[in-house]
């Protein structure tokens, strides 16, 4: 445990790629199985544990350090584990024994029952150090938030030997915890892992964004265009009579989507989108949120938000890998496969016809004259994908990229502020905007907290500070006059009718594009010019939260 | 009598309409009585300043030697009358010259702390609790998570990279004034003698404190030397240079800061920060309590940082108690004037 945490200590610090991938691979060579094999389960996000909730820890804290101090320290702390970690009263005497091991911990609390489960965990943060409690409290409760993706401690396991980062991602889906026919392959003294599952997920392929100076590089005729789809990427596999609903991080989602999941009769891997449709047509985001946010999936969920998967990509026809094909023999294999599906809960996603990238950028900005037609307003821009590229796990730069449309862009006042949690925590970062009624008063439209640079964020947190004019608990109302105050251009990329927000509007995705030091607050926009802005005025459903994909 | 007819919070700072003067104001007035020189609490501009002998230098070398109109030096435990009201100073222990300022009038005393420190540091007088009935403290690490480790084990961290990594400059970031010369002279007590490299915002303020007799060991210009000779040596920069493009001319440098926020996990990475110490010269959560219970006061007034919980300690206490929430203390840290 000692050893895993002062990894995970350094990792905390290292702020280069290549030095976490040094770091990370080093502790895997010098610890063996299958400690190393617990250390990377949890590096990549493969342990959770049911029994140990963050209320268990705020339970632990709670009985032994003063409420309004604990709640003071959590809020500039801004992580659960830390403040715990730093705050924990050192017992008079020494504990006994050293830490136990990464496993043994995983093991205690993998099987430790509700009622145990306090004694053992205040057991061992009193026997650890500082580091050790943090690294402890991070292990169960699942966040590490190192800075350590999946895909870095993949790399540094690779890095043990000669194999490529891909070669391992290829393999991942099968695999579990300790790892150790993984770690053989690894370092040359073992076969290559075979899966055994008949429909395994198989690490989807991400687009970078592109930018203007990014086209002059690129020859139009070397790649194909699609709308792409605001909704939920989703891999469906059929093998075997098994049919699963991956999500992009690889989690079977068919449960929740049994009317899918039914519908679908092809044998292979498709990669697509998941849309709600109605009388066959796309809705928007919106309403696919409506059904994400219940908890049951009830006959009456199930016939009003009908799921539907819009495929564009073909990674396995019956048994046959067609990842090593070029993406246009995939999309042929694709076409045919659709072709011959019964059932409406499968169709194609069209290709955007284009000659030139003048073309293309139309199609983006008018995408119901461009063959969308009613299906637009669930366009958020459009995927450009090169005819002979492979499909590759992960996001590697050039085969594919994603174009999406331009945000809407609004100058808002700023009207409270509140410290933020994560990489943001201690500073003032999470933030309120409003914009002006017809009767002249400021009325808060949403809440950014991201779009910034820490330059910036150093600035706001400046300027919060220095004009609070009220304290609400750990909320800063600033000053917002119409002469003083700060003006935020605030990005977002839709707008919804909300009954939970004064101002009646919830904004989708908002974030901070700049800050208009220069502006005064009296020429911020005013709440009829977002009114405007409205896609769907009937559409009186609540807001959507901001969904990251 | 009430003490807020001795000293009241005013949007320019503390007030005494006793003695009609200001302490710290962050704009210019009459007559301010200045505890220490960082540029949050010593502005230039005003008519009259009151403050020790190395705080008015400071000021000169920081403003130009017409930064008030007039000055006074102020001793330690030197009485001084202004307006019927007897102020004296006190060592503060936070940076070289800083006091706490003891205001008594009508038999009330008013001790003002300005940023303090308990506990050892080379480079200044250490700090002394004045019995008060009222204590004006800050709370910079006004929270039960700032518990300061010992500085000797924090430096003992940079010395250990130094040597796990002698082909590295060591880049450690401390403000100009009081923690870069601390730095120094805690690097010489863990026994490094090797020459120390400045950045040129701490190379006079730095001189000023080796004149003053504190013993810094050979410090050179870095802007002097070749980024290729700086491998394994020590180098002492604002902290605003760390992520500078200034810092990427040296060879493969470790970026360490010396700060009490290195405490909090997310501020060391917002800094970019490889190697964090926790060095402080601000009271740590224990040493805000020591002090505040060594003057006897049994009223605190709050002025900067985390005031709130401060206050809620206080009250639990059974000391009457209330943050003032004044506005611009505590940015020197963020700003790392030059």
């Amino acid at each position: 445990m000692n050893r895993f945490a002062a990894l995970l200590d350094r990792l905390a610090y290292e702020p280069r790629r290549n030095g976490k991938i040094r770091l990370i691979a080093d502790y895997l060579r010098r610890t063996p199985d299958p400690e190393r094999g617990w250390a990377l389960a949890a590096l990549t996000g493969a342990l959770s544990f049911r029994n140990a909730k963050p209320g268990l820890i705020r339970e632990l804290i709670g009985a032994r350090t003063d409420p309004v101090l604990f709640a003071l320290s959590y809020d500039f702390v801004g992580d659960l584990s830390e403040t715990v970690a730093l705050m924990w009263p050192t017992p008079e005497q020494a504990a006994n024994g050293p830490a136990p091991p990464l496993s043994a911990v995983v093991h205690a609390f993998a099987t430790l029952g509700r009622s145990e489960m306090p004694a053992v965990l205040t057991g061992l943060l009193d026997r650890l150090d500082e580091t050790g409690r943090w690294a402890l409290l991070k292990l169960i409760t699942g966040s590490l938030r190192i800075g350590v993706s999946a895909r870095l401690a993949k790399t540094a396991v690779a890095a043990l030997g000669t194999l490529e980062p891909d070669a391992i991602e290829l393999v991942w889906p099968g695999l579990a915890p300790p790892y150790e026919p993984l770690f053989a392959w690894a370092e040359g003294h073992g076969p290559r892992p075979e899966t055994e599952d008949p429909a395994p997920f198989r690490p989807v392929m991400l687009a970078h964004a592109i930018e203007l100076p990014d086209f002059a590089a690129l020859d139009p005729a070397a790649f194909r265009a699609e709308w792409k789809w605001d909704g939920i990427r989703v891999q469906a596999v059929r093998a075997g009579g098994v049919t699963r609903l991956y999500s992009r991080t690889g989690e079977d989602i068919a449960a929740a989507f049994p009317d899918l999941a039914e519908a679908l009769a092809f044998e292979g891997a498709v990669d697509g989108e998941l849309l709600v449709l109605r009388a066959g047509r796309v809705q928007s985001f919106n309403v696919l949120q409506q059904r994400l946010n219940r908890k049951g999936v009830t006959p009456k969920l199930l016939a009003e938000f009908p799921a539907h998967i819009r495929a564009y990509d073909l990674l396995a026809d019956g048994t046959e890998d067609l990842r090593d094909l070029g993406f246009e023999a995939r999309r042929g294999r694709l076409e045919r496969l659709v072709g011959a599906h019964r059932g409406a809960r499968l169709d194609l996603s069209p290709l955007v016809p284009f000659v030139t990238w003048d073309e293309l950028a139309s199609a983006r900005a008018d995408p119901a004259a461009h063959g969308a037609g009613a299906d637009a307003e669930a366009v958020e821009g459009v995927m450009l994908k090169r005819a002979d590229s492979l499909y590759l796990p992960g996001r590697p730069k050039g085969p594919w990229w994603k174009w999406k449309r331009d945000p809407h862009l609004v100058d808002a006042v700023l009207m409270y502020a509140q410290r933020g949690h994560g990489k943001r925590s201690s500073y003032y970062s999470d933030y309120t905007f409003g914009v002006w009624t017809e009767e002249g008063e400021l009325v808060p439209v949403g809440k950014a907290y991201f779009g910034f640079t820490d330059a910036e964020l150093l600035e706001i947190d400046r300027f919060v500070r220095r004009h609070t004019v009220n304290r609400f608990g750990p909320v800063r109302e600033v000053a917002h006059a119409p002469d003083q105050g700060l003006v935020l251009e605030v990005a977002f990329e839709g707008l919804a009718r909300s009954t939970r927000h004064r101002s009646g509007l919830a904004m989708r995705f908002p974030r901070i594009a700049r800050l208009r030091w220069d502006k005064p607050p009296r020429e911020a926009d005013r709440l009829a010019t977002l009114e405007a802005m409205l896609q769907d005025p009937l559409d009186a459903s609540p807001p959507p939260q901001g969904h990251a994909r | 009598m009430r003490p807020e007819e001795l000293l009241l919070p005013t949007p320019q700072g503390l007030y005494s309409p006793a003695g009609d003067f200001f302490v710290d104001p962050m704009r210019p007035v009459a007559r301010a009585l200045v505890t220490h020189g960082h540029s949050d609490h010593a502005r230039p501009g005003h008519g009259a300043v009151l403050a020790t002998r190395e705080t008015l230098d400071i000021m000169a070398i920081r403003y130009g030697e017409g930064f008030a109109g007039t000055t006074q030096a102020a001793a330690y435990g030197e009485r001084i009358e202004i307006g019927g009201v007897a102020v004296s100073f006190h060592p503060a222990g936070h940076i070289l010259g800083s006091a706490q300022i003891a205001l008594e009038w009508r038999g009330c005393r008013i001790v003002i702390s300005g940023d303090y420190k308990p506990g050892a540091d080379p480079t200044c007088t250490p700090f002394e609790p004045v019995p008060c009935d009222v204590f004006i403290s800050e709370a910079t690490f006004g929270l039960p998570v700032f518990r300061h480790p010992d500085p000797a084990a924090e430096m003992a961290k940079l010395m250990g990279s130094l040597a796990l990594f002698p082909e590295r400059a060591h880049l450690v970031g401390a403000y100009a004034l009081g923690k870069a010369q601390r730095v120094i002279a805690l690097a010489r007590a863990a026994g490094h003698d090797a020459p120390i490299y400045l950045h040129g915002a701490a190379e006079r303020l730095t001189a000023y404190y080796a004149g003053a007799g504190i013993a810094l060991g050979e410090v050179r210009p870095v802007r002097e030397a070749k980024p290729a000779d700086l491998a394994g040596r020590l180098i002492i920069c604002p902290p605003g240079a760390l992520a500078d493009v200034w810092s990427r001319k040296f060879p493969d440098p470790v970026t360490a800061f010396a700060s009490g926020w290195m405490r909090v996990r997310a501020r060391a990475r917002q800094n970019g920060v490889e190697l964090p110490l926790v060095i402080s010269d601000h009271a740590d959560w224990p040493g805000l309590h020591a002090a505040i219970r060594a003057t006897g006061a049994g009223e605190l007034w709050v002025t900067h940082g985390e005031a709130d919980a401060l206050v809620h300690w206080a009250l639990l206490e059974g000391l009457q108690a209330r943050p003032l929430h004044l506005v611009g203390y505590g940015e020197e840290e963020v700003e790392a004037p030059t």
